[in-house]
């Protein structure tokens, strides 16, 4: 970008408990390039789900050069508002629009309706359209192999996990992770606690306090900040990052991360739309392709972990092993998946119980 | 639940207090006087950000907190201006301070987002910390033990001395005031530079102490949730440190309840009922018996133009 010209947007309306959203738009602005758009829904500084999306921008800048043109928007609130400022993306001239987050999906699909020219990527979600594209990361196999990772650390067989909202994505993660640490370890159990936040630094510190307080030893998380690694460092327990390699934060306690890889996609899907053969389509991939990555290994990781974790890994990119091989029980002791069994997609999709083992 | 995890509760109840108390202890004073200022959230923001930007350049925390509570008095400063000299609405002046603070914060942060810095160091209580099983409580850092002496410290000055009735006599009958020869706006732009100073401390402790870090919005609405402290304290000191510590304590409460498994109703329902309170609070202070001894300084809100 050489011409940057930044002025603020008012997206949001401050009222008594609720947060002020100040968003920002970073525009480039010229006649000829390529113009994507980029939506995000929280801050590029979270260092979580919407600053790997920034990444990813940067490395289609850096393939493309002069070629293209990107203008996001941050803190984007999910719902009415989302559509204004897609709207206005397309309308401002971005021939392809990115929107990353699941609460974007139907104003995605309103502006797409109204802009069949221009090409609409949705990150996560299950509506696409002639000119709409949704993609997703298969995320739990990421936390397969954390599981499988966990199961050897813990020592009290205790591990928390700090959940954003009990939706399909996020309990398919925590089942999965659950059921790669039984594998290694059947006596492992893990508490769950729901901050209802994507992104509340001090609340998800609390709530990995008190998982600590009762006796985690490892904490895994899905929310957006890097608190709960630092919250693990200080207290000198383990922790998983999310969504981006945290290990600056808990250099010690950090075992590893599941670090969101947008970049090849996003690449392909900007080449694809610029030379004519962008497609509708919906795609769901993980460590084989790459969206999902796995961070470095940390100190914590014993070398019995290691070989198990890599062992997984190689399992779910060779596809002789699926993280949700039957049989499954939930945690009211009900029989889920036949032995055997691999559960399809759609099934992952509704999610809507717990392995046994999870206290959630 | 143990004896342990009681104190585990209560400690981190008490780190999920203090910037609550802090910003809502500056707000309180500020509204003593008759000024309404809607910015904490904004005020806190500038605070957490220069305090950490302060941290992370110099690496001394003393400086980083005079940093913070200089950025927050900053932008009380500008806000004063607005709402006294210019004598513009202080509702809307005051949401305008937060969304600025919101949007010059993630400016100042852009280059600090991501690293790390050492925790403020634990200040120890001698005798006090050597306690069996509470002794944890007082070892914690300096910030902590400093909302509550501020709680007793702005308690004794509004109720204990002259400058402290002054205060009050500007919030409640900013004419009076006026007419026997005190400097209403002066003592007012004081008291707002005070709430500036105070929200300020309370986002450095965020981001300073609480989660030693910076990243945009961090504060997360607990701006808003400090002026609903002053408004279910009934603007006396004492009960707002009591409502820092529900409010926080609550929190904490249903994380670690969710945690135990033994949360008999959704977390949502216990999360929503400090604020439950604070409608209460509005409620009785509105009408019924408790009108006249808990209501509102008279000249909350009110411009004042002094007369000619």
């Amino acid at each position: 970008m050489n011409h940057v010209d930044r002025r603020r947007l008012l997206l949001g309306a401050a009222a008594l408990g609720t947060t002020a959203l100040a968003g920002r738009i970073l525009q480039a602005r010229a006649a000829g390039p390529f113009q994507i758009g980029f939506l995000y829904v929280g801050p590029v500084g979270d260092f979580g789900w919407s600053y790997q999306h920034d990444q990813a921008r940067k490395a289609v800048e850096a393939k493309f050069g002069d070629q293209i043109k990107t203008t996001f928007v941050e803190s984007v609130a999910e719902g009415p508002d989302s559509e204004r400022v897609i709207r206005q993306l397309a309308s401002g001239g971005s021939q392809l629009v990115f929107s990353t987050s699941f609460g974007f999906m139907n104003s995605a699909l309103k502006v797409a309706k109204q802009f069949p020219a221009v090409k609409f990527e949705q990150a996560t979600g299950y509506k696409t359209a002639t000119n709409l594209a949704e993609y997703n990361g298969r995320f739990y196999e990421g936390r397969a192999v954390c599981g499988t990772i966990a199961g050897h650390v813990s020592k009290s067989a205790v591990i928390g996990y700090v959940g954003s909202f009990p939706i399909p994505e996020v309990v398919m993660g925590i089942n999965a992770f659950t059921l790669a640490a039984q594998k290694v370890n059947p006596a492992i159990k893990v508490k769950v606690i729901w901050v209802n936040s994507w992104f509340d630094p001090g609340k998800e510190a609390d709530a990995a306090k008190s998982l600590i307080d009762q006796g985690a030893d490892i904490i895994c998380t899905h929310t957006d900040s890097s608190a709960i690694v630092q919250t693990a460092e200080a207290r000198g327990v383990h922790a998983f990052g999310q969504d981006s390699d945290m290990k600056q934060f808990g250099p010690k306690a950090q075992l590893s991360s599941i670090v969101n890889n947008w970049g090849d996609y996003y690449i392909a899907r900007t080449k694809a739309a610029m030379d004519g053969s962008w497609k509708e389509q919906s795609v769901w991939e993980g460590l084989k392709d790459g969206i999902v990555q796995i961070a470095p290994y940390g100190p914590g990781v014993t070398d019995a972990a290691r070989a198990a974790a890599d062992a997984t890994k190689a399992g779910i990119i060779a596809g002789t092993l699926h993280p949700f091989t039957g049989p499954v029980t939930d945690n009211k002791g009900a029989v889920r998946i036949a032995a055997g069994a691999k559960p399809s997609d759609a099934d992952l999709f509704k999610q809507d119980w717990y392995v046994a083992g999870v206290q959630a | 639940m143990n004896i342990e995890m009681l104190v585990s509760l209560l400690l981190t109840t008490m780190t999920a207090a203090t910037p609550l108390l802090l910003a809502a202890l500056g707000e309180l004073v500020v509204e003593r006087a008759g000024v309404l200022n809607l910015g904490v959230e904004g005020m806190m923001l500038s605070g957490a950000v220069c305090g950490f930007a302060a941290m992370s350049l110099t690496g001394s925390a003393t400086l980083a907190i005079l940093v913070a509570v200089a950025a927050g008095a900053l932008l009380a400063a500008i806000f004063a201006f607005l709402v006294l000299t210019l004598m513009s609405n202080q509702v809307a002046t005051g949401l305008a301070l937060t969304i600025f603070g919101t949007g010059l914060s993630a400016l100042i942060g852009t280059g600090f987002t991501g690293q790390p810095v050492p925790p403020l160091a634990k200040l120890a209580l001698p005798g006090l910390s050597a306690l069996p099983v509470l002794g944890r409580l007082f070892d914690q850092d300096a910030l902590v033990y400093l909302a509550l002496a501020a709680t007793v410290a702005i308690a004794w000055f509004l109720k204990g001395t002259r400058a402290g009735l002054i205060l009050r006599a500007v919030g409640e009958a900013d004419l009076s005031a006026h007419s026997i020869g005190y400097p209403v706006l002066r003592i007012r732009f004081l008291a707002i530079l005070f709430g500036g100073a105070m929200a300020g401390l309370g986002g450095a402790y965020l981001s300073l102490a609480y989660t030693p870090m910076w990243v945009e919005n961090m504060t997360a609405g607990r701006g808003w949730i400090a002026l609903a402290i002053v408004v279910f304290a009934a603007w006396r000191p004492w009960r707002a440190a009591a409502g820092a510590y529900l409010f926080g304590g609550v929190t904490v409460l249903q994380l670690y309840l969710q945690g135990s498994g033994l949360l008999p109703v959704p977390p949502q329902l216990l999360s929503m009922l400090p604020y439950l309170g604070t409608i209460l609070v509005l409620t009785l202070i509105s009408s019924g018996p408790f009108r006249r001894r808990f209501s509102p300084p008279a000249c909350l809100g009110k411009p004042f133009r002094p007369p000619a």
